[in-house]
């Protein structure tokens, strides 16, 4: 009891801060990509699909989403219109979960362009929903950042592409990002 | 040869103009209670317009070669010294996001695309990233001993970094190592694109 109530007494620091400004700016930006499932698979999907094509798909595929992507948000962030956001990200993690499952290899241009055109539109959405009285910069860095990552993630998995073994098990998690990429379409027709 | 002086002249008077425009000053040193110097120290490494602009410079420096390193880790923050000894007496002004964002865009493209600029362009770069930014950072401080002391901690630091990132690239040969620098280059300029986008989010 004497220690229950001596417990009860010691004072916790408080942390009640929002957190604000910088620190806050990154880890909001940082947070934002990884926040949306839809997003998150179709990133990772660009990573595994790179790691099945190889060099210089490995590399040209992240290099061309986050760049892309960000004349997308930048489009987003300026109040440019982009018609049927929600059927082009979902369309994304359908096709780019194809091409994983079906292991594709069309010309590495066909392929750059297929990634990029589907960046716009994850791009778009992101610029659009970006808070307000968030750092900008910092925001900006942690958004890129985390999207770098999950693509950086998606090529640590395709390692497994080098094994036999790995490789079925890689065209189960395309098959895995259609079908989540199915039910996001149904969501936006829905 | 005048003609030839004159056409080059009006086309670097937009440059000018954008990077000498005054726009009202935000900038101030924090206190770290270890001395002015420290104070220009922490000033640099936490203001995230300065540092990926010049980590993109001197990586890319580092990337094209040991000359280019050198050159970098010399020029740059002797402009920037100089750049803010000419800001601390100057009307005090601050960058703007646009700029800052047509930096990042710049350097980060530079780096991912790997470019390739001779010596002299190189170093007119640098000084020309150490002048302008420098003379933002001067001019958010006062003229006093503790604030010339802060402006060469700002110079020392900017030193440092260039110095530790050219020369962690300068010997890199693999050649996924080669392409994650790369990759950050590809980042930085993706982070100016965004920012520029925010920028005129702002001002519509």
């Amino acid at each position: 009891m004497r220690v229950s109530l001596i417990l009860l007494l010691v004072p916790a620091a408080a942390f009640a801060h929002v957190g604000s400004g910088e620190t806050g700016g990154f880890l909001t930006g940082l947070r934002h990509p990884i926040s949306g499932p839809d997003h998150v698979l179709a990133m990772v999907a660009v990573g595994l699909w790179g790691a099945q094509l190889g060099s210089p798909a490995i590399w040209l595929l992240p290099f061309a989403f986050p760049m892309v992507m960000a004349v997308g948000g930048m489009l987003g962030l300026m109040g440019v219109p982009l018609p049927g956001i929600e059927y082009g990200i979902a369309t994304s993690a359908i096709l780019l979960g194809a091409a994983v499952t079906f292991e594709a290899r069309p010309p590495l241009g066909v392929a750059a362009a297929l990634v990029g055109f589907f960046a716009i539109f994850h791009g778009h959405a992101h610029g659009t929903e970006l808070p307000a009285g968030q750092d900008a910069l910092l925001y900006s860095m942690g958004f890129v950042i985390a999207t770098g990552c999950l693509h950086a993630a998606g090529i640590a998995i395709g390692v497994l592409h080098q094994w036999p073994w790995g490789r079925p098990l890689l065209r189960i998690a395309g098959a895995g990002i259609v079908l989540g990429g199915v039910f996001f379409m149904w969501r936006a027709v829905a | 040869m005048r003609a030839s002086i004159a056409l080059r002249s009006s086309r670097m008077l937009p440059l000018a103009t954008i990077v000498l425009i005054p726009t009202p000053a935000a900038a101030h040193l924090n206190s770290t209670g270890l001395g002015p110097v420290y104070d220009g120290v922490a000033h640099f490494l936490t203001s995230p317009e300065d540092l990926p602009a010049v980590l993109a410079l001197a990586l890319w420096a580092g990337a094209r070669g040991a000359s280019y390193g050198r050159r970098a880790l010399f020029v740059l923050p002797s402009a920037w010294l100089l750049g803010s000894l000419l800001g601390m007496t100057a009307v005090p002004t601050a960058g703007g996001a646009v700029l800052s964002a047509i930096w990042l865009m710049a350097l980060g493209a530079l780096l991912a695309t790997d470019l390739a600029l001779s010596l002299r362009g190189a170093t007119a770069l640098a000084a020309l990233l150490g002048l302008q930014r420098g003379y933002l950072n001067g001019s958010g401080i006062e003229q006093s001993a503790s604030g010339i002391a802060a402006l060469f901690g700002l110079g020392g630091v900017v030193f440092v970094v260039v110095a530790i990132a050219a020369s962690s690239v300068v010997r890199l040969r693999a050649a996924w190592a080669r392409v994650a620098v790369r990759v950050i280059g590809s980042w930085i300029a993706a982070s100016g694109l965004l920012v520029l986008g925010w920028s005129l989010r702002t001002h519509a």
